[in-house]
């Protein structure tokens, strides 16, 4: 039976991969992931569980661990956040380039300097072309839900890709909320046992991670593009799977109050519940502004933001990252570069907000949602604005 | 005709470039990268087999009478048992 329970969020995010009856878990903690993996830890101590719990001596140590135990047909699940990911960096492309399916909780902190525990998406953002696939929680309900669909997606047959799944750091790790927790049967039903490709074996030779010379990377680059993008597919079948048995439906792109709104705000992560406090204010004040709330950030679900955009005047694209020097924020590049082709494209305000645990307030919301409204009129040049800077 | 040494298209990679062929790295014949040959003066060579000891590649081996040669499918030419064969019985000479 399906059981509410109170609980922070990080607890839960281990309490479902749990739930997944994960056999591998080697991560090394940091704020504000350090509960997933502590949690774990206890839930093996506990004998609740049977995995392998390894005490890693560095992140390095961490995902390095997961990739080996993933090749020998282990399901594995680590957690991290921030600068633990950078530490990581070294082996992210190497997860995804031999195609084994390690699931992360991501913890979103800024990067450091100067050292900021708190929560932004620059750490992400900065291992974005690492090959996972990446997916953005908007709450505790969704943190519980995408661990759980995460191994479905990632270790299935079309897809075998590495895949992260983004919760911000304090904003939704360290909060206590009302989550429907499935119980084991359930989770049973909906995710198999993994059946690997190929697993490292003494008794059936395989050669994983090995050399690709000039004539065969370029090949083997679009192998690994055409991978991402083909997931796509299974993400969605497994969504729609997730939504016929639990009820709860998840799509790359969840549209609030969208419907005719001729000017359209994009969130990503815990922005996404206060942007629609701002939404429902807007409307009591006969403000006619939808949100976008993006889900799914790789692979990049471009024909559906396309269609989410295609009656709209203006796109206010929310930023929690600074691309340093660039054409705009992380996100606010892609959604141009995503449009730029399309002949009706909305004008593109991009807003790069709430940066190293700056709280963004539901006036926050409405303020950029007003801008957004004038911006239909007065026809700004699109470029990028660091949202509430001191000084400007 | 020739076995393929690669993927021709990106269709035909397979997932994660595993390989299934044990030992296929011998196929490669890494020979042709060398600009430089080892060659024996056995008259000097008294088969102490050092060559065959400091050999990055491993792709020296002792013959049937005794002698240590390099492979030279494998053999990059780098030069190091020239450089430690005491008795100075390899001598390196340009690939020509």
């Amino acid at each position: 039976m399906t059981k509410r329970t109170g609980m922070e969020i990080a607890f839960a995010a281990a309490e479902a991969a749990a739930l997944c009856r994960i056999d591998v878990i080697a991560a090394y903690p940091i704020t504000p992931n350090t509960h997933i993996p502590e949690h774990l830890s206890d839930i093996v101590a506990d004998g609740r569980l049977d995995a392998e719990f390894i005490c890693v001596e560095s992140e390095h140590s961490a995902l390095s661990a997961c990739c080996g135990a993933s090749a020998t047909g282990a399901r594995v699940f680590t957690a991290t956040s921030s600068q633990g990911l950078l530490f990581m960096g070294e082996v992210m492309p190497i997860v995804s380039a031999m195609r084994l399916p390690v699931v992360m909780a991501l913890g979103n902190r800024a990067l450091s300097g100067p050292i900021n525990i708190w929560n932004d998406h620059s750490d992400i953002m900065s291992q974005r072309d690492m090959g996972w696939i990446s997916i953005f929680a908007s709450n505790g309900q969704e943190v519980v839900d995408m661990v759980i669909q995460s191994f479905k997606i990632a270790e299935h047959r079309d897809v075998m890709l590495p895949l992260n799944i983004n919760l911000d750091g304090f904003q939704l790790t360290h909060v206590v909320e009302p989550m429907l927790f499935p119980d084991q049967e359930e989770v049973d039903r909906f995710l198999p046992e993994y059946k690997p490709y190929a697993t490292l074996h003494p008794d059936h030779a395989v050669s994983m991670g090995t050399l690709g010379l000039p004539e065969i990377f370029t090949e083997v680059m679009k192998a690994k593009d055409e991978a991402l993008i083909n997931s796509k597919r299974v993400i969605l079948e497994v969504w729609k799977e997730w939504e016929e048995q639990f009820g709860r439906k998840y799509e790359p792109i969840d549209a609030y109050r969208a419907e005719g709104a001729k000017v359209l705000l994009l969130t990503m992560g815990s922005m996404d519940e206060t942007a629609e406090a701002a939404i429902d204010e807007l409307h009591k004040n006969k403000i006619s502004v939808g949100l976008l709330k993006l889900k799914l950030w790789r692979p990049f679900p471009v024909e559906e933001l396309r269609r989410a955009v295609k009656d709209a005047k203006v796109l206010a694209v929310m930023d929690r990252a600074v691309s340093f020097g660039g054409a705009s924020g992380p996100v606010g590049a892609e959604v141009r570069s995503a449009l730029y082709d399309e002949p009706d494209r909305p004008l593109i305000l991009n807003e790069i907000i709430g940066l190293g645990g700056r709280d963004m307030t539901v006036g926050d919301f409405v303020q950029i949602a007003e801008k957004a409204v004038r911006a239909e009129r007065e026809k700004p040049r699109e470029g990028y604005e660091i949202y509430g800077v001191r000084g400007s | 005709m020739a076995e393929k040494k690669w993927p021709e298209t990106w269709q035909e990679v397979t997932p994660g470039c595993m390989v299934f062929i044990p030992g296929n790295t011998r196929e490669y014949h890494t020979g042709s990268w060398r600009a430089q040959r080892p060659v024996y003066d056995f008259s000097k060579c008294i088969k102490c087999g050092i060559c065959y000891i400091f050999c990055p590649e491993g792709c020296i081996s002792e013959n049937s009478e005794g002698y240590f040669v390099a492979d030279l499918d494998y053999c990059k030419g780098c030069g190091i048992c020239a450089h430690e064969c005491w008795p100075g019985a390899i001598t390196m000479v340009e690939e020509g």
